[in-house]
């Protein structure tokens, strides 16, 4: 009770994010560096010229920080490689051709955005439904909802390709779209329905009292204040689909391949082993978008606000 | 509650109003049996599809003059989920009752057959239940370290201090990485020759260090590429839960001098439960599924092979489809009992708390 009154004079809002000094700052730099450093190496291996990717010792950095770092860490950045992912020659002397690799680029983005998106909106609009208006079997039905989220991708894979060879999915946007949204939906349900569980009903049934309409109730008091768990849901959504492997290496066709499908056919063929720098190349550029919306959304997802105004 | 929804009485089937069901379904079923007996297969299922959405409308506009908002909500997920995953998911449930192979035309019911095979046949039982067995291991080691590592982050990142954006996005980069761009670079950094690794150790002990060369170092290989790339989803989750508790339960905790363990247990925990929870569910489904990482960097040698691309094998490169299907639905089986399991836990822990 007492917290309800509290949440009525909006100390609900302040949340229990304490600020800390530069000394914090200091020690997580460390741990996140660390944790960063793999990932680092990926990147500055796009930038090596080709024959510097297996030297050992490996070469470290691009500069030799005003001679911090011995010569033969060093190596000399090239931005050769991020041209010979768009075009690059296909055999040992031939000319540098098309390698299609910005149409791929654009599916990626354009499959993955389409299908997050769709999810979020059904997915999140059957999370209200599911919190505040429960079926009878609301668990079942949940339940059965996670349980599309257990079976590996291999075994729905057969049925589905065999039901878009038959009508005429195989290879198409929609199709792929579709089956992901599917996918995105039993994360988008549960993620969202934990949020809206979290909401206290009393400011919704004030709003009802005074006559609101459930769409009004729905728009103007609970989306706002779950807008962080949609960028959350959002992000890991986006996250997931954009590296997704199986389903694309099986459905998508020549006009639809994505990202991770032509990175794989690009760095294995030729028979002469593992690209290196022409991997780390197409996964540099690969990486850049979604770190992007991800480094936007962060605000959302970290301003204090995630849960509901008012504790139950 | 209205009046609208108590007068709303039931149409007779014959009544051409738009929330008449019955007649929805009437027509749907006769006009889909007439296109599926006489047009061809692709024309067929557009016709059968317009035929569901006319009853999905009767169905939406019911639903709405009687105020059932719930079914409302919840049919577009329903529906979307049921056509692209509940529907193929039991056309595999069927396909494992028969001997059926993608590369082949034949098909004959076995019942039971394949169920019984991979459990009890001596070769098939032999690597079903060795696969299964691995797969518990990386269950348990890659979401403990997961949990663990995720948690500790977390709390580093708990607090408002300067830069904090710019760092916690250095962490949640792994996470983004294309699994196919880091498993080959997991290789690469593993490799006895030109991997980092083996340069470090060599160059400390002078031995040459061959990291795969076991099963304890090919698990633990795979277990920290895993660990490295899904600890930021169960720290952002976590994270949500730990800046969502309201800041006067802890200034009542310490004007009430609760010690800081006791304040976790009364005052963080009970927030970032439902929140570990989630964690925890997901990263033991996915847990269970993993195939690519062992695919890439050890290919099931050393006895590292997961059921999962045990199935991948038996499916996909074998073409016994079928055989597949019952190992999946084996597996499908352990994830429902071990979830279950989860839920009945937390459940239990929310009434009684």
């Amino acid at each position: 009770m007492a917290e309800s009154i509290l949440g009525k004079l909006g100390f609900g809002r302040a949340s229990g994010v304490d600020k800390a000094g530069w000394g914090r700052t200091l020690a997580v730099a460390v741990v996140a560096f660390i944790y960063f450093l793999p990932v680092l190496f990926i990147i500055f291996t796009a930038f090596k010229p080709q024959g510097d990717a297996l030297l050992v010792p490996p070469t470290l950095s691009p500069t030799s920080l005003f001679g911090l770092i011995p010569d033969h860490f060093v190596f000399k950045p090239t931005l050769e490689n991020f041209g010979s992912v768009f075009s690059r020659s296909m055999t040992p002397d031939g000319a540098p051709e098309a390698t299609g690799f910005d149409r791929y680029f654009f599916n990626s983005i354009f499959i993955a955005s389409a299908s997050v998106l769709l999810a979020l909106v059904i997915g999140t609009l059957a999370a209200f439904g599911f919190s505040r208006y429960p079926l009878k079997g609301n668990d079942t039905y949940l339940f059965i909802i996670l349980t599309t989220r257990m079976l590996p991708a291999i075994v729905v894979i057969i049925p589905v390709i065999l039901m878009f060879r038959v009508v005429g999915l195989s290879g198409s946007y929609l199709g792929i779209i579709m089956l992901y949204t599917a996918f995105n939906l039993a994360f988008t349900i549960w993620m969202m329905k934990s949020f809206f569980d979290e909401l206290s009903p009393d400011v919704e049934d004030a709003a009802r009292i005074d006559g609101s309409s459930g769409m009004r109730v729905f728009f103007k008091i609970c989306l706002p204040q779950v807008i962080a768990g949609l960028a959350a849901t959002f992000v890991f959504g986006l996250i997931l689909t954009w590296n997704e492997f199986l389903f694309a290496l099986l459905l998508s066709g020549p006009d639809t391949r994505t990202v991770p499908v032509a990175m794989n056919q690009a760095v294995s063929s030729g028979g002469r082993g593992t690209d290196w720098t022409l991997l780390a190349a197409i996964e540099t550029l690969f990486l850049v978008p979604v770190f992007l919306v991800t480094f936007f959304l962060q605000n959302h997802l970290l301003r204090g606000v995630t849960f509901g105004t008012v504790k139950r | 509650m209205t009046a609208v929804s108590s007068t709303l009485l039931t149409p007779r089937l014959t009544a051409v109003v738009a929330h008449n069901w019955k007649l929805a379904i009437a027509v749907a079923v006769v006009v889909s049996a007439i296109s599926m007996a006489g047009l061809p297969a692709a024309v067929s299922f557009w016709v059968v599809g317009a035929a569901a959405a006319l009853v999905a409308a009767a169905f939406t506009v019911n639903a709405y003059r009687r105020h059932y908002f719930g079914a409302l909500l919840v049919a577009p997920a329903i529906a979307v989920l049921f056509v692209m995953n509940i529907f193929p998911l039991l056309w595999s449930l069927g396909l494992s009752f028969f001997a059926y192979q993608a590369n082949q035309q034949t098909i004959r019911f076995v019942g039971l057959g394949n169920y019984v095979r991979i459990l009890t046949n001596d070769l098939a039982a032999h690597a079903t239940w060795g696969a299964l067995i691995n797969t518990a291991m990386f269950v348990v080691f890659t979401v403990s370290a997961q949990m663990i590592v995720g948690f500790l982050l977390a709390i580093l990142f708990a607090k408002q201090f300067p830069l904090r954006k710019y760092l916690l996005i250095l962490v949640l980069t792994p996470m983004m990485l294309s699994v196919v761009a880091s498993g080959v670079f997991f290789t690469y950094y593993y490799d006895p020759t030109f991997g980092i690794l083996s340069y470090v150790i060599n160059s400390i002990s002078g031995n040459q260090f061959i990291l795969m060369s076991n099963k304890v170092g090919a698990v633990a290989g795979i277990v920290f590429a895993d660990a490295w790339m899904w600890s930021p989803f169960v720290m952002l989750l976590v994270l949500a839960g730990l800046v969502s508790v309201p800041k006067y339960l802890y200034e009542a905790a310490a004007i009430d001098r609760i010690s800081s363990w006791r304040q976790f247990w009364m005052i963080t925990f009970p927030y970032i439960r439902g929140l570990l929870m989630l964690a925890l569910l997901f990263r033991t489904i996915e847990a269970f599924k993993l195939a690519d990482l062992v695919i890439l960097l050890t290919k099931g040698g050393n006895d590292t092979l997961t059921i999962s691309y045990h199935l991948i094998r038996i499916a996909n490169e074998q073409n016994k489809t079928s055989e597949g299907a019952a190992i999946s639905y084996l597996m499908l089986f352990m994830v429902i009992v071990l979830t279950n399991l989860y839920l009945y836990l937390a459940n239990r822990r929310t009434k009684g708390a």
